[in-house]
């Protein structure tokens, strides 16, 4: 039983981590219909210039700012410079630019970074939690984790439900052309999504890598999870995004204490197999509207 | 797919295998090596444009299916010897009843869902390697043990012999799925593609169509599997990584999606780019990390000017150029091989002649005779 309480809590932290991909990779999704294979390559990128800074500097948190700013100029970049001009071509093509973005990241960052693994600083302390003398099976760091996600959701939230901006982006997503009738400026709307989306995926890439260490494909694993996570709730539901992060990681950290770590893998495809089989566009999917 | 008649599909075969038997002679073991590579790739790429480009369904897991396949071509060798060509047939048909089973259970999918759900099957399949190490060898992997057959004699190249086995196999696999692109199947597939709705009203059993199509790309990549097995003589988990199922993909879409001949030309973007670049960097006597990492960032930059510059990939670019010089394949525009990749999964081609300014095919696309005998049946 108390183990049972330690595999739940400790699959929480990688649970939110997998929710910030996958509710990246929604923002996207929504904004472009377009799946971004680069937002794993960009947050281990963004990553990477985070360990710069701290190594320059001495100062975790200064690397922390800095991997947040790359990570919202990354993606308002890769959105002008390489994925509006293939809007509108057949959608696969823009699938494969995003392929080879990723490809491209994380040949940059072994020219730039080496190929070895790299340890990441944690914010905090990594010594393990008790509740009397009970291990929890969670850190300090990873209460942080959770708390640093759910905080940036829950502002994101706020940000569409509250703010003009917000609004002005569930329009556009919404629907497009009444949006752009209704004179909102849906490409920089667009943009401005992207950049959000690059932020989410920066903090994941930090906040993931002190458990998984730093190299130019570190971030792969987290990225096919938090896909599969985005693709549990449903391309289209934000907290969809958040719902199937947690449970994956939850149901994944579980999974592997009992079985051991080779399984996770076919755990998440059962789950995605289950989920998909009784709600073939996620679990928070709208009504379905199949065009005639 | 291109409308292009029977004797041209096996003239075509013919002067590819004649190519390749000249190459492999003339050129050293490594190059042998590579024309080895690209036919498996060839083998696995074709099943996949097929699946995505003709019937609409994308797969980021066919990686899995190759594995499935060496795989099986490792333990049937290993265990029982048996000779490769029973091995690859017995290799083909269980690929495509895996396929099968795949293909009914991603029947309902669409898009990025099933995209999703190949990908982690692209993920999970091969880590039942280290679930059961003693029956798939866990990470060491199996070896294949293959050698020239007697009859060419002692001193016959066993790579020239494993570059004629793999084109020969890539080659079949290409004039049947030219012919099934042409037979009813392929104009099922089409209909399923263009719009689910009224080719379920045009009497086209949807449901099989899309499963037949799962199972039709299976068994290309398991046969490609079987290739990879006997070639590299190591069958590992480490060999069948989402890397590979996106590459497939990859080439698929920058060949080409939907043809044949895009097939071919994305095996060879995607096996010849980083060697070309590997041989670039080191040559220019760079320290290693760079030098090793140069290729990957060719290839991403490839990958992304290639779509940008040629967005119906290298066999849109081919029919482009061609074009420029007054050489059109085929006549009628809305019978070449470019209207196939204009209708893109979820496009309607007309749409998307008028967006590109292109003149508008009348519709129903294809002749019209056989879109009545489709109705019939």
């Amino acid at each position: 039983m108390v183990e049972f309480l330690q595999f739940t809590l400790g699959g929480i932290s990688f649970g939110m981590i997998y929710a910030a991909i996958a509710l990246s990779l929604v923002l996207i999704w929504r904004g472009t219909r377009l799946l971004n294979f680069a937002q794993g390559g960009m947050a281990m990128f963004t990553t990477f210039i985070a360990i710069e800074v701290i190594y320059k500097t001495g100062s975790y948190w200064a690397g922390f700012v800095v991997a947040l700013a790359a990570g919202i100029v990354l993606g308002a970049v890769t959105e002008l410079a390489v994925i509006r001009p293939t809007l509108g071509k057949p959608e696969l093509n823009s699938v494969i630019v995003t392929i080879g973005l990723l490809v491209l990241f994380e040949g940059l960052a072994g020219i730039f970074y080496g190929g070895q693994f790299r340890s990441f600083p944690a914010a905090v302390s990594v010594t393990g939690l008790h509740a009397g003398s009970t291990y929890l099976g969670v850190s300090r760091f990873d209460v942080f984790v959770a708390a640093a996600v759910l905080v940036t959701t829950l502002l994101l939230a706020v940000g569409f439900r509250y703010t003009s901006a917000g609004l002005r982006m569930r329009a556009a997503a919404f629907n497009a052309t009444v949006a752009r009738l209704s004179g909102i400026r849906v490409a920089r709307v667009i943009t401005v999504g992207w950049a959000l989306a690059g932020l989410l995926g920066a903090l994941a890439g930090v906040l993931v890598s002190p458990s998984t260490f730093l190299y130019p494909n570190s971030m792969d694993s987290v990225f096919v999870f938090g896909f599969t996570a985005a693709v549990i709730g449903g391309l289209d539901s934000p907290v969809g995004a958040v719902i199937g992060g947690l449970l994956l990681g939850v149901v994944l950290n579980i999974a592997g204490g009992y079985l051991g770590a080779n399984v996770t893998a076919l755990v998440a495809l059962g789950i995605l197999v289950v989920v998909l089989m009784v709600r073939p566009a996620g679990i928070f999917a709208g009504a379905q509207v199949r065009r005639v | 797919m291109t409308m292009r008649s029977q004797p041209k599909i096996i003239g075509a075969a013919l002067i590819a295998a004649a190519i390749v038997v000249i190459l492999s002679i003339r050129l050293n073991t490594f190059r042998d090596y590579q024309i080895a590579e690209i036919a498996v790739d060839v083998t696995a790429v074709a099943g996949l444009t097929v699946l995505t480009g003709l019937s609409g369904q994308i797969s980021l897991g066919n990686g899995a299916f190759m594995a499935i396949g060496a795989y099986t071509t490792a333990l049937l060798m290993l265990h029982l010897s048996w000779p490769f060509f029973a091995v690859l047939v017995v290799a083909a048909v269980v690929t495509a009843a895996t396929g099968g089973i795949v293909g009914v259970a991603a029947a309902r999918l669409h898009g990025p869902y099933l995209a999703g759900a190949t990908l982690m099957l692209g993920v999970a399949l091969p880590s039942i390697a280290y679930v059961y190490p003693g029956t798939f060898g866990g990470d060491q992997g199996l070896n294949v043990v293959y050698t020239t057959p007697s009859f060419l004699g002692a001193n016959f190249p066993l790579y020239r012999w494993q570059a004629w086995i793999c084109s020969a196999v890539a080659l079949v696999t290409l004039v049947l799925l030219a012919n099934l692109g042409r037979s009813r199947v392929g104009r099922n597939w089409r209909a399923v593609r263009d719009d689910e709705v009224a080719a379920a009203l045009a009497g086209v059993n949807v449901a099989r169509a899309r499963v037949l199509a799962f199972v039709v790309s299976a068994t290309c990549a398991g046969m490609a599997g079987a290739l990879l097995a006997i070639i590299t003589g190591l069958v590992a988990p480490g060999a069948f990584t989402i890397t590979l199922s996106i590459a497939l993909l990859t080439a698929a879409v920058i060949g080409g999606l939907g043809t044949l001949p895009g097939a071919v030309w994305g095996s060879l973007v995607i096996v010849l780019v980083p060697t070309y670049a590997t041989d670039v960097a080191t040559s220019h006597g760079l320290s290693t990390s760079v030098a090793s990492n140069i290729p990957i960032a060719a290839y991403g930059v490839v990958l992304i000017l290639v779509m940008l510059i040629f967005p119906q990939g290298i066999q849109g670019g081919v029919h482009w150029i061609l074009g420029l010089f007054g050489i059109s394949a085929v006549r009628n525009s809305h019978l070449a091989p470019e209207s196939d990749a204009l209708s893109l999964p979820g496009g309607d081609p007309r749409e998307r002649s008028r967006m590109e300014g292109l003149p508008v095919p009348p519709y129903p696309p294809g002749p019209p005779e056989s879109h009545k005998k489709e109705g019939t049946q």
